[in-house]
Order: C-alpha cells, then structure tokens, then sequence
C-alpha cells in the first residue's frame, strides 16, 4: 500500500497504481484524450497532465503513466496544471475546430477561440484506434505512418485492410469520429481524403 | 592474434611504434570527412601514385581530422631527425611537389602550418622529444603548434590521438597506450572500483544533459533483470555538428575500449553503436575496429585472457534526429518507430527489450579509458566546479578558424571565438553564438565571458548540449535564426505528442509570419505562451526544449522582434519581404554589370549612367550585391507602415 496526498486529500493505493487511476479510483476526475481503461496508456496527448511535487521539488508528468509513489504530493489543478492544459486544448481545437468533443473540453477550460488559424483536421493522433486493433481486437491493421504534423493513422498500403472483421472498436474509441463506421464497416480517415483529394482533382 | 598478458600487448605497442615513427619519411594525411571534403582523397591518390611511380621508400598514412579543418586538407609529414611539419590546404599539384621536394629537402615553407618537436603521450603522461638533429635552418621560424592560437588554448584529451594515429591500425592505439586501462580494469579491479573512479572523476555526458556517468552506471548495475545492455549514442543529429563522427572516423578504439570497460562495470555482455547511415566512413572504421578487437582478444569471449565475455554490434539509423533521444533510439534499435516513452521508468532500469540498459555518448566513452589510465584524481583537477574534463565542440559558422576544438571546461566563449577561432571575418561585428544544438540557445555579446560549463549555459537560457557551436554576425537576423530552429524541429518532431507536434508548428507560423512583416500586436505574448506549453507538456526534450531558441532570442534580441513586428523592418536586412534592394547613384558608375547580371532584368539604365532597381521586378536574389565592384548596389530595410 502506497500512500500519496492529491489535491489535499489523502488515499492509499497498490503499488504500481497510476495517479490517474488513483484520482478516479477516489472521485478526483482529471481530463483525458488518449487513455482508455482497457488499453495500453499512450501518454500522447498530455491533457491529464498534473503536478507532482516530491522532495520540494516540483514538475508536471502525465497522470496516464506516472506511477504512484510513497508521500507523493499531487496537484491536478493548481495554475500550472490549467495554463498547460488551456494550452495543450487551444492547440487541439486549431488543429479539429469541428470535433465536438474537443469543443466541450476547451469550453470546459475556458478557451473559446484558438488564437491561430484554424486547421481543416479531424484526428488528433491520440492511437487509441490503433491500440484497440492491437491490443482488443488483436488484428493489427493500423499504425501510425510518417512522422511530426504529417502523421496519420493508416493501414498498410492505405488499402481497406482485407483482414478487417469489422468490430468497430476503432470507430467506438475515436474521440473525434474521424473513423465512421459506414455499410457496417470502418471508413477510415486517409479513405475520405483520398476521396475528396480525388474530387478536387477530377 | 589474442593478447592476453602484459608482455602480449607490449609485443603489439612495439609494432605500433614502428609504423607510427618508421625509421623513413612518413607521409600522413587527414582524411576524416572533413578532409575529404576538401579533396584530401585526390592529395592522398596523387602522393600514392607519385610515391609509386619514383619507386621511393616512404610511408604513407591516413589518419583522422587535426582538428584545424579551415586549413585542410592537411598533411602531416615526418622525416628522420627533423621536426614533423604540418602542411595546410594542399591540393595534388602541391602533394606531387611535396614528394620531390621531400626528396633534395627544400619543402615549400610557405604551405608549412606548424611543427611539432616532440610527441604527447598522454596516457603515461610524457612528453617525448623527436631527434632534431638535423632540422633545416628554415625550420627555426614555424611556429610550434602549441605556439599557434588556434592550438594552444586547447587540451586535447579525447581527440588526443586524432590525427596522430592511422585509425585503422588497432598496433598505432596501442602504441599511444591504448587498451591498458581495460587489461588494468579486467585484470586488477572490480566493477565497483571501476564505478567508483568514474563516479570521482566527475565525468557527465557529452550527448546534451550532462548526467554524471558513473551514477548511471551504477543505477543500471544495480536494476534487477539480466541481460544488461551498453549502448553508444552515434546518432549526432544536431545542424553543424561532427565531434562525435570525428572521434569515431579518428579513433574509433577508444570508444570501443570505453564500452568495454563500461560493459565490465555494469555487467553487461552485449553492446550496440548506434550509428546514422549519413556516417559512411564512421561505420567503415568502427566495423574494422571491432574486427580487429575481436581478433586481438579484445572482443568477443574471454577478453584478454579473462572469463569476461562482451560483443559489439554496429546498428544503422536511418538519420531521425529524434532517434538520437535515449528512449527513442532503443525503440529504433529493436525495430519499432523510432518515438520516445515516458521515462518515468528509466532506461537504466528497464530500456531496450525492456532490460536494464545504459546509454552514452561516443565523446563520453571516449573519455573512459583516460579516467582509468590518469586517474580520477587527475581528471577532476580538470574544469569546473561542476563541470569536470573537457568537451569537444565543432565551431563553425562566421568564424575565420572553423575547426574542431577541444577545450578544458571553465574556458570562456570568448576565448574560444576570439582566441582559437580567430574571431569573426571581414572585420564584421559578433552579434550572438549559438550552442546546445537546434534546442539550444544564442548567448550574447555581454555574455562572452560566461564559462563553458553545464550549469553556466543552462543559467543564460542555452544549454550545452552536444557541442555545436554556431557563431552569428552582425548580418544576422535573430527572429530568422530563430525560425530556422524551429523550422529544424518542426520537420524532425516525431509527432507523437500534442504539444510539440502542434505547438512547434504554430510556433514556426507565428515567426514566418513576423519575418514576411505580418506580425501583429500579442504575437510575443503568443510565442510566450506556446514556449510554456512546450516546456511543461512535450513529452521528451526535443519538445520542452524547443522554445529555447525563441526565449532566448526573445530576452536578448526583443527589439528585432520588436521592430520586425511594429515597424515591419528587418535590422539586419535579411527577411526578404522587409528589406529593398536600391543603387546608390552616388556610386555608381554605369558600369552595367550588374543589369547584365540580374535574373529578372528588374535593373535598367544607360552606359555610364547611374542605374536603377525596378521594386516591382526585384526577386531580392542579391546577384547584383554580389557583382558590384563599387558597392553601389546595397539593401535597406526602412519598414513600412
Ligand atoms: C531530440 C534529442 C536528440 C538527441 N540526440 C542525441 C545525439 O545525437 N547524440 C547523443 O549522444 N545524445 C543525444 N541526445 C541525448 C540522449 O537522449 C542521451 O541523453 C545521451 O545519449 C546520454 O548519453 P550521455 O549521458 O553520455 O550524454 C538527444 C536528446 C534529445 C532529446
Ligand atoms: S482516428 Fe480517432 S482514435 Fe484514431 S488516432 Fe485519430 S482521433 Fe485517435
Ligand atoms: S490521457 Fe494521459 S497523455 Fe493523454
């Protein structure tokens, strides 16, 4: 049993908890994007982001994969923890100004308006469809492909996966609804732009 | 041949010796990249063939960079009872000179860049005489090399034998002393000896944090799970940086001797190099090393007689600059995308295949062998408070001397720029020097004086990261620099994490914006912004260090920032959307030059006549800059409204 104080309070968990699941395990709700209960934690998005102070010495890691530890001081939403958080949202709904859940967290956080031009994206990379493939579904179809602003989430060739067994769990995990699911199944990002790419070209 | 005793590894120093000072004219040329880049391979094949075609006796070798790489290609030449000389710039007609002129003893001084009348070995510590007996009266008035400016403010400890010895010659290492430290470490101490000298000798990494190197050690000796694993970091991805190619393409033994000493203390039987592809010549010279390790005993099972057992692989980055980062080039090295994790766990517990791994930098192996041979003691009397030993840094950019320099740390960058780089050229002011790489930071003019130290640089908003050292002159933009880092980082950011993958875009957005005289009232305020989400949200360091070339060119250089954004004007002229190309009619003579040299034909005006600049049609390309002979044709920036 470890115990750790967050926001004041004071809990005691198994070793090997993540704060996250610390704080939710005790009504503490800190928000997410890219972490779901079954699957593997990505640490991509930085949203649950939170203060730890250890020591006297205090820095801010991700709550996903930050494992708790003895006399562990926990702030999730000190000035800090919020600032980086209305930054982090303000940067994710200039890149998907259309995702309603996107809109709804920044609400929450108070941004109303990203103070850069907006971007026409609908993913934010978060992987959870690719883990769920992974790590559920156990397929392995999708991945991320290239690197930096022109990532994207792609299977191989960026064909229909032949092996798809339609489970949907990639367009139920998508927090943006990027992955539709259509004719019962998924329909992916890269094939509606290609689509649209095609339209714009013909 | 294994060696495996004393007497062994004397037998092996003693042919090293003999090809390092035959008895005969020894001819050695510079042929690392840098060198080759500058043609040392057509002075090599024109002093081979020639040697060839006269039938003479006389020995001829490649050996890494000197360090002095404005001057290359060099050759160094040694001849019986004669100083060496140092020869800069030579080209194959001067190397074919050479070998005649070798021969009635009349080398061309002027080509002389310095000499040498004794040789360092540093490992024992002596300083041995050459026989000058019969040094040519002309000779008098070379300087030494420890004479001359660009040498003798440094202290070169690891690239001690760079240059000096033929790196693919294992005899030539073992001659300077090479593979003692690890016969005395596997033959007469224990890993927590090891551990505990390196601990003492205050030793931190070279590859950017400077984490001491023996805590690390220790931490991955101790985490639970076998196998261990050592890794060497030869990514080098930072613009303008090539120590660590430099060491390995000169002296690839002593990093492998460090790795197998570090292997030793941490109780690891297997190593990995990792190595970019763009180093071609690094990884031919490793592979021969470990080749020639392995036949020597030195690698492989039972390491000089013992019952230690370590290998070595060479494992090819494909040029990621992020694969650089720890946790990124152990998901490289097994085949996964190369993006970092969370180090909440840390490599040394649980990296590569998720076993206890230990990573260091090439420069920081490289100092390995010499803390064991010298002694802790003797290596922390070296530097800093803080920082101990010295670090190589590869100075370039608007500097009469670009080279490699190794210095103690404690020097100042003042004495590095001014003193061993000789300063700016063409008489134009400093404006600002960059270091710690494209997340580093540029450090002033009323700066200079601040130490190379760790800790020092960190405090003046820069880092010292790897040791690229970028010098800037007065014709430099700072909003430009800044946006030329960012765009590096942009293009490299894995794209893993929000914060780096969106924020540095923006970032790059805001300052391409400001550059082209779009900047609006708030956009600091904004960088300021995006540099806090960076610095407490990226993931890895690529990302939380990525606003320092904004913040520091926003604490020392704001007015450009400023007048960039309010005036619309660019002080250095150099945004091209801010600045005017005009002909001074005073100057001008008419000569039509430069309208002939125009691109766009946007220049216009009669024979002898003052011309003029169409705006409209200028392309800002600077041909006519460059053309006129009269300084008539210049650029202004005076900002508009
Ligand atoms: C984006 C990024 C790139 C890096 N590139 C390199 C590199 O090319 N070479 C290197 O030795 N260290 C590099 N590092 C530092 C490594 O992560 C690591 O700290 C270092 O290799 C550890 O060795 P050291 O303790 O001997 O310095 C990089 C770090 C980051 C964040
Ligand atoms: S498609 Fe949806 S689930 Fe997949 S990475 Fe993008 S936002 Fe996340
Ligand atoms: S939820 Fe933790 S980083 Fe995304």
């Amino acid at each position: 049993m470890i115990t750790l104080t967050i926001d004041g309070k004071e809990i005691g968990v198994t070793e090997g908890t993540t704060i996250l699941e610390a704080a939710r395990m005790f009504g503490i709700e800190i928000p997410t994007l890219c972490y779901h209960p079954v699957l593997s934690a990505h640490g991509s998005c930085r949203l649950c982001s939170v203060e730890v102070v250890q020591r006297g010495w205090s820095r801010v890691v991700v709550s996903c994969l930050y494992p708790v530890a003895q006399g562990l001081e926990v702030k999730t939403n000190s000035e800090r923890v919020l600032r980086l958080r209305r930054g982090i949202i303000e940067l994710l709904l200039t890149r998907c100004p259309d995702s309603e859940r996107i809109q709804a967290l920044a609400q929450q956080l108070g941004v109303d308006k990203p103070r850069f031009e907006r971007d026409e994206h609908e993913c934010i990379l978060c992987g959870l469809c690719v883990r769920v493939c992974h790590e559920v579904s156990e397929k392995h179809l999708l991945n991320f492909v290239d690197r930096g602003f022109e990532k994207e989430v792609a299977a191989p060739f960026y064909e229909p996966p032949e092996e798809c067994i339609a489970c949907g769990g990639c367009a139920y995990v998508c927090p943006t609804g990027a992955i539709r699911i259509v004719d019962g199944k998924p329909e992916f990002l890269w094939q509606r732009n290609k689509q649209r790419s095609g339209e714009k070209d013909g | 041949m294994k060696i495996t005793s004393l007497n062994d590894l004397q037998e092996v120093r003693e042919q090293g010796l003999a090809l390092l000072h035959p008895q005969k004219i020894k001819i050695s040329v510079g042929m690392a990249t840098c060198g080759l880049a500058t043609g040392a391979g057509k002075v090599w094949d024109a002093l081979a063939g020639e040697i060839e075609k006269a039938g003479l006796d006389i020995a001829l070798e490649q050996t890494g960079c000197m360090g002095f790489c404005q001057q290359e290609p060099i050759v160094s030449v040694q001849q019986p009872k004669k100083p060496r000389i140092f020869l800069k710039k030579m080209t194959p007609d001067k190397a074919l000179e050479l070998v005649s002129s070798l021969q009635n003893n009349a080398v061309n001084t002027e080509w002389i860049l310095a000499k040498d009348e004794s040789e360092r070995f540093l490992i024992e510590d002596k300083t041995v005489p050459y026989d000058i007996s019969e040094a040519p009266a002309v000779f008098a008035d070379i300087p030494l090399c420890t004479d001359i400016d660009f040498y003798n403010k440094q202290l070169k400890i690891a690239l001690h034998n760079c240059g000096y010895i033929d790196p693919g010659n294992i005899c030539e290492y073992i001659a300077k002393g090479g593979y003692t430290a690890l016969f005395k470490v596997l033959h007469e101490m224990t890993s927590e000896q090891v551990i505990s000298e390196v601990k003492r000798s205050g030793l931190r990494g070279r590859g950017g944090a400077g984490f001491p190197t023996g805590v690390k050690w220790e931490s991955c000796r101790k985490a639970p799970g076998t196998p261990r694993y050592v890794i060497c970091n030869a990514d080098e991805g930072d613009p303008g940086a090539y120590m660590d190619r430099s060491v390995l393409e000169g002296d690839p033994h002593s990093v492998l001797e460090g790795m197998v000493i570090g292997a030793y203390a941490i109780g690891s039987h297997q190593g990995y190099i990792y190595v970019r592809n763009e180093y071609p010549l690094a990884i031919k010279r490793i592979r021969r090393a470990i080749e020639q390790a392995r036949e020597y005993g030195i690698l492989g099972e039972n390491i000089f007689g013992t019952d230690f057992n370590f290998s070595i692989k060479i494992n090819r980055g494909g040029g990621a600059f992020v694969c650089g980062e720890s946790t990124s080039l152990m998901a490289s090295l097994e085949g996964k995308i190369g993006e970092p994790r969370a180090k909440y766990i840390r490599s040394v517990a649980r990296g590569l295949w998720d076993k206890p791994s230990n990573l260091n930098n090439v420069e920081t192996w490289a100092n390995v062998p010499l803390i064991i041979n010298r002694g802790a003691d003797w290596y922390a009397s070296i530097g800093t408070d803080r920082s101990k030993g010295t670090k190589i840094f590869s100075l370039v950019g608007k500097i009469n001397n670009t080279g490699l320099v190794e210095v103690p740390m404690g020097v100042s960058l003042r004495e590095i720029i001014d003193t061993i780089g000789g300063g700016v050229p063409q008489g134009k002011k400093f404006k600002a020097v960059q270091t710690g790489g494209p997340s580093g930071g540029c450090i002033p003019e009323r700066l200079l004086d601040l130490p190379v130290d760790y800790e020092a640089l960190t405090e003046a908003g820069s880092m010292m990261g790897s040791g690229g050292m970028i010098v800037m002159d007065e014709d430099t933009c700072m909003v430009d620099v800044a946006k030329y880092f960012l765009e590096f980082l942009e293009g490299e950011s894995c794209g893993k994490c929000v914060p780096c993958r969106e924020g540095v875009r923006r970032a790059r957005q805001v300052l391409s914006r400001i550059t082209a005289g779009e900047g609006n009232q708030g956009d600091i305020e904004l960088l300021e912004d995006l540099a806090l989400t960076l610095q407490d949200g990226a993931l890895c360091a690529l990302g939380s260090s990525a606003a320092n070339p904004v913040i520091s060119t926003l604490s020392y250089f704001r007015d450009e920032y400023e007048a960039h954004i309010r005036d619309k004007r660019c002080p250095a002229g150099v945004c091209p959307d801010l600045i005017e190309y005009y002909i001074d009619p005073e100057a001008c003579t008419g000569c039509t030059l430069c309208a002939r040299k125009c691109p766009n034909e946007a220049i216009f005006g009669e024979k002898k006549q003052p011309h003029r600049i169409d705006t409209e049609k200028c392309i800002k390309c600077g041909a006519c800059i460059e053309v006129c002979k009269f300084g008539a044709a210049r650029k202004r920036s005076e900002g508009r409204k």
